[in-house]
């Protein structure tokens, strides 16, 4: 297939984004339609490109292609596409199909000695852990050399003579990096929220427990300070867990609600229920605070697996506990 | 603002008996935990290793050892449920929170 046909293919490509590249950019932060938001892979030409430019690999996600080719205005550069099943760049190095064997595989596919007379490949820093740069080396010859964290370094990378700056090669988790990452975080929860609500109506139906608008807002409002509130505040919330910060501001939010509803002093808002509010809505916040540890870009798996292990049971517990002081209060009322 | 997360925690090891001081990981690492000292690298802060493993796979002296893995909760709990070794593979329709 491919691999046999030994005719040589290149893909033209801009450094312009379209209106179409930017409603999909937005789409998919939304996570609308994710689905479907690959390139296909291959060596694609920007600009004029000859023997002597560039060579700059990137993923088969279309985010990673955009962002990286709409850097590169007035450069002329080949960019070589690989195989992540459109996946960006940091997550396919993760589990290895962003990889030295994918990268030796498109180099032989395409044929790239045919294009450059020089024997180097720019690879993003964010790729090196699927990459090993000695090893790619030895099969193909092609010297990689480590871009810059971010596209938009990569011009200066290169009038630098390939040299990235500590600053260039160090992750940053920026208020702006994390607040476009929430969007995806809050959908994620939709399906979960309406089946919730769904069993809440039910018993409501059944004439169990009169959830009422209290329980709803208080719930909404514990998914956006897990979802939203504690990723943009991260760094600023005392302490370094997750789903501790989430909890903390969930805890807040929780004395908020029973406040509104005049805490203890009203007898409809009974001190089982405040007591079931500040047990289940700080819950919530911390275990989706928790999740947002995959979008963060500093947290190992050590790490996440030694939070979890206190924290899930405890979430856990937690709520279960105040579901049960809650429909408690329920019956008594009854 | 630095982001800090768990304290002692990161499996990074590294075995200077084996490391020639070529400079590598300190290209690599995203977090900056390298320093070169005396032509060696040393590990200057091992809480600021996220377990990329991008260090340890350039290492082409194998001096750094290293458990790769993705730091993330979503992931872990459906390496729970599916029995199967957790992995970032939400960005395709789940809408998940990695990535
Ligand atoms: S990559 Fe390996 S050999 Fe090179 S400096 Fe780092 S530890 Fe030492
Ligand atoms: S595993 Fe990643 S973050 Fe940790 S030291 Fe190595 S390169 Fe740096």
């Amino acid at each position: 297939m491919e691999i046999t046909s030994r005719e040589l293919k290149t893909i033209p490509t801009t450094a312009e984004l379209t209106f179409k590249d930017t409603l999909g950019t937005w789409k998919a932060r939304w996570g609308i339609g994710r689905m479907t938001f690959n390139v296909d892979p291959g060596l694609y030409s920007l600009g004029k490109p000859d023997t002597d430019s560039p060579v700059l690999v990137s993923a088969n996600y279309k985010m990673s292609f955009d962002s990286l080719r709409k850097e590169l205005k007035g450069l002329n550069a080949w960019i070589l596409v690989l195989d992540t099943k459109g996946i960006n760049v940091w997550c396919a190095a993760g589990k290895g199909t962003f990889g030295t064997q994918e990268l030796l595989n498109r180099i032989a596919i395409v044929q790239l000695e045919k294009f450059v007379a020089h024997k180097t490949v720019i690879v993003p820093q964010l790729g090196a852990p699927g990459i090993s740069a000695h090893e790619v080396r030895k099969y193909s010859g092609f010297k990689v050399i480590y871009g810059p964290v971010k596209a938009k370094d990569l011009k200066q990378f290169i009038r630098l003579g390939m040299q990235a700056t500590t600053e260039m090669r160090t992750v940053r988790s920026s208020l702006y990096d994390r607040l476009v990452l929430t969007p995806v975080e809050l959908v994620g929860t939709f399906k979960i929220s309406l089946m919730i609500f769904g069993v809440l109506f039910l018993l409501n139906l059944l004439g169990l427990g009169p959830f009422g608008v209290v329980d709803f807002y208080g719930y909404v409002g514990a998914v956006i300070v897990g979802c939203v509130i504690t990723p943009i505040l991260l760094p600023w919330i005392p302490g370094r867990a997750f789903a501790w910060k989430g909890w903390l501001l969930g805890f807040i939010w929780a004395i908020i609600v029973n406040v509104l509803n005049g805490w203890t002093a009203v007898p409809e808002h009974s001190i089982l229920r405040a007591l079931g509010y500040l047990l289940i809505l700080p819950s919530i916040s911390a275990f989706l605070a928790m999740n947002f540890t995959g979008s963060s870009t500093f947290t190992s798996f050590s790490g996440v697996l030694k939070e979890m292990k206190v924290a899930v049971p405890a979430i856990i517990i937690s709520i279960v506990l105040g579901v049960v002081l809650i429909l408690a209060n329920t019956f008594i009322k009854l | 603002m630095q982001n800090l997360y768990l304290k002692n925690v990161a499996t990074l090891k590294m075995k200077s008996e084996l490391c020639t001081g070529c400079g590598k990981c300190l290209e690599v690492c995203p977090h900056n935990v390298f320093l070169m000292k005396d032509s060696k690298a040393v590990i200057l802060d091992k809480d600021r290793c996220m377990e990329c493993g991008a260090c340890a796979k350039n290492c082409a002296f194998n001096a750094i050892e290293v458990k790769q893995g993705v730091g993330c909760a979503f992931a872990i709990i459906m390496g729970w449920l599916t029995g199967s070794e957790p992995n970032c593979d939400c960005s395709g329709n789940s809408g998940g929170s990695c990535c």
